[in-house]
């Protein structure tokens, strides 16, 4: 961790006080945001770039692709993430951007999330320390914020029916007869 | 994509004029509505649905209203990605406040009745005898109760599962067996049962005997008015009664909708053990003993998964159809917390987010999902001071969240099914187990699985929680100080509230508690009918 808990808890992210700073570094950074894609109605194109840094780390060889259809299944698991995003109730989608505040605000994303750069510009070991730091913290704010972008990624890549080949999951029986394909 | 083969009885009456069904989707526009009704119900679930049949049956006019959807067996395609958002409270990712906890609820005509996995379990006797004694609910005797059970069981189809169990439940039985324990085959509310697995995700052949397919479509040809994809804001009240609803059509994830305003003369709160504290605390109803939201009961349930070398395809057949009450009876319901042994349908999205870690070692365990094996034991809350259960309150936005601290006296619990589930697996011929924690890693052989649990930290976020069950909050008891209503369901301080759901119970079950909710409201629904009709009382049908 680059913080120490005095310093952590001078962040204040667990206090009001920390979530109305958030708040308003989301904003900054919404600010400066370039615009989204057109493919993404919740995310920013900041927030994508987050989730476009997080799931070749999460899911790792989970996407047995090749290069080009390991594109598409990463712009499928941003949608994805958007849409699911999209469909939680307002108090737990503000949860989600203050976290994404958090790791979009440049003090913040260094200080706290410890990557000094752009996400897109983070390599796979740089992302998978800063989810084992968090998954591993003393902070319970930081576990659940793990928990949370790890459940999402996993969610939504095993969710599409791309991933289930590599897991041998036949899909739902009786498809053709139940109307189900 | 092309339809079903299966007919949908919901959807074809829905189209139907001769039936005559009144159903409103408040998600529609249109302009403001008042309505007057004998009763209204809030929320259709195990408690809603089945007081909704015996209410219209003695001719009263009923309006129920829910959040959630009204979908039906044409819809339900068996597909996690659609199930989720569409039927399940905040898209099954509902959480205790501190996240420690995963809480899947139905929201959906039918309630959690719609994508339960269909166990059926009376209330265990030690449980009511618990409540008699300590909270002198003496209607809750298990002789008492019996009738309701058999009314229950007959209408809605339970009776023990008749086929061989799938291998992920053959394994607790098979388990339990090389370790001379109990298991025994459950009960199910099903009729003609596929046995295809996906309960959970709505059933598409409508076998499963939820109130989607039996109370409420009785009820709606009974001329109940359903009012669906709305929820309820505010309960007005004056002096020792509730005098008026209000509500809005849910737009996307927000009331923003059309108004509604229900006038009625009794009302029934069945929106679960989250939402019915939620709508009285936002309410503000009266609570002279601070007992609201308080108590709410969850079955903290622990996970074993473990790799075996032949196929398991936990995904296909019954989901449930094994369990063990082993360790409920080792010790007295109010000593040591006991669990009950059971084992879950295994899909990508649930196996996936359940299973701890990420990256290469998550894989790895995902591409042996035919071979994947998973236990959950479900902890009985509610028996001991040690368990005093969680805490429902408010959100700034009105929107209900539970506070679900664990103490030290669940933590030993969690332990010792951890312990249970691995020992089981083993003896069943697992290869490999691994608690669901987030310091554990595979173990090859029990000494290795014991010796790692035995060192695991107990603790929030790292040992893996989730509930199906949600109880309490609302509980009954004969004293007002120590209870929000009385036995037969109606609020201490209101005469004209009443909980005919799981909020009600004073302490969890011990078992899946869908029959549990059936047989008390079924009852207390009868009574309430009795009153408002000035008929003697019924017999039982």
């Amino acid at each position: 961790m680059p913080l120490s808990r005095r310093e952590f808890l001078q962040v204040g992210l667990a206090g009001a006080t920390g979530l109305a700073l958030l708040r308003y570094c989301r904003l900054a950074a919404a600010g400066t945001a370039a615009k989204p894609e057109p493919s993404v109605q919740w995310l920013t194109a900041r927030q994508v770039e987050v989730f476009g840094a997080l799931w070749p780390a999460i899911l790792a060889d989970a996407v047995t692709l090749d290069a080009e259809a390991r594109a598409v299944a990463g712009q499928e698991i941003i949608e994805s993430i958007d849409r699911a995003l999209a469909g939680l109730t307002p108090a737990v989608q503000q949860e989600v951007q203050d976290l994404l505040g958090l790791l979009t605000f440049g003090l913040t994303k260094r200080f706290v999330a410890g990557i000094s750069g752009d996400w897109r510009d983070a390599s796979d070991v740089d992302v998978k320390a800063f989810l084992e730091r968090w998954r591993n913290s003393r902070f319970e704010t930081l576990q659940q914020a793990y928990q949370a972008l790890v459940r999402l990624t996993i969610a939504c890549w095993y969710a599409n029916p791309r991933a289930w080949q590599a897991i041998a999951y036949p899909g739902p029986p009786h498809a053709a007869e139940l109307g189900a394909l | 994509m092309t339809g079903s083969t299966i007919r949908d009885p919901i959807r074809i009456a829905r189209d139907d004029p001769a039936r005559n069904w009144h159903v409103l989707d408040g998600s529609q526009p249109g302009k403001d509505l008042r309505i007057d009704c004998d009763v209204v119900i809030v929320g259709s679930g195990a408690g809603g649905g089945i007081s909704a049949e015996v209410l219209v049956r003695a001719g009263l006019r009923v309006v129920m209203i829910e959040e959630g959807p009204f979908k039906s067996s044409s819809d339900f395609r068996m597909r996690e990605r659609e199930a989720y958002p569409q039927l399940y409270q905040e898209s099954a990712g509902r959480q205790t406040r501190d996240k420690g906890i995963t809480i899947l609820q139905g929201r959906n005509v039918g309630g959690s009745t719609t994508v339960n996995w269909t166990s059926s379990f009376r209330t265990p006797e030690a449980t009511l005898a618990y409540w008699v004694k300590e909270f002198g609910l003496d209607e809750y005797a298990t002789d008492r109760l019996a009738p309701w059970f058999e009314h229950v069981e007959a209408r809605l189809g339970i009776e023990r599962w008749p086929q061989h169990p799938n291998a992920n439940n053959d394994v607790l039985r098979r388990g339990c067996e090389k370790l001379g324990i109990a298991s025994n085959a459950m009960k199910r509310n099903v009729r003609g049962c596929w046995n295809l697995g996906y309960c959970g995700m709505g059933c598409p052949t409508n076998a499963k005997q939820s109130m989607l397919v039996t109370t409420i479509p009785a009820a709606l040809d009974g001329g109940m008015t359903l009012l669906h994809s709305t929820r309820v804001e505010r309960i007005a009240h004056r002096f020792d009664r509730a005098t008026s609803l209000s509500a809005r059509g849910m737009i996307g994830v927000a009331a923003e909708g059309r108004r509604f305003s229900i006038r009625a003369k009794h009302f029934v709160l069945a929106g679960g053990a989250i939402n019915n504290p939620g709508l009285m605390l936002r309410s503000q109803f009266p609570d002279p003993y601070e007992r609201l939201g308080k108590r709410t009961f969850l079955h903290p349930s622990t996970v074993s998964a473990a790799l075996f070398p032949e196929e398991i395809n936990g995904y296909a057949g019954a989901p449930q159809t094994v369990y063990s009450d082993h360790f409920l009876g080792i010790a007295p319901i109010d000593g040591p917390v006991g669990f009950k042994l059971e084992a879950p349908p295994i899909h990508p999205v649930l196996a996936g987010i359940t299973l701890q870690g990420f990256g290469h070692d998550h894989a790895a365990w995902m591409k042996r999902l035919p071979n994947l094996q998973v236990l959950i034991a479900l902890l009985r809350d509610g028996f001991h001071t040690g368990s005093p259960g969680g805490r429902v309150a408010i959100r700034n936005d009105g929107s209900p969240v539970l506070d679900y601290p664990l103490s030290d006296f669940l933590w030993e619990g969690a332990r010792r099914s951890l312990l249970a589930m691995a020992e089981i697996q083993f003896a069943a011929g697992a290869r490999q187990v691994m608690p669901l924690h987030e310091d554990a890693v595979p173990c090859r052989s029990w000494p290795e699985a014991k010796k790692l649990i035995e060192g695991l930290p107990m603790a929030i976020l790292r040992t893996r929680l989730a509930s199906a069950h949600v109880m309490g909050g609302c509980g009954m008891g004969t004293d007002p100080r120590h209870a929000v209503i009385a036995g037969d369901g109606r609020h201490h301080q209101f005469d004209n509230v009443w909980v005919f759901d799981g909020s009600a119970f004073p302490t969890s079950i011990g078992a899946n508690p869908q029959v549990s909710i059936y047989a008390m409201a079924t009852r207390n629904a009868t009574q309430l009918a009795d009153q408002m009709t000035g008929k003697p009382r019924q017999a039982v049908a």
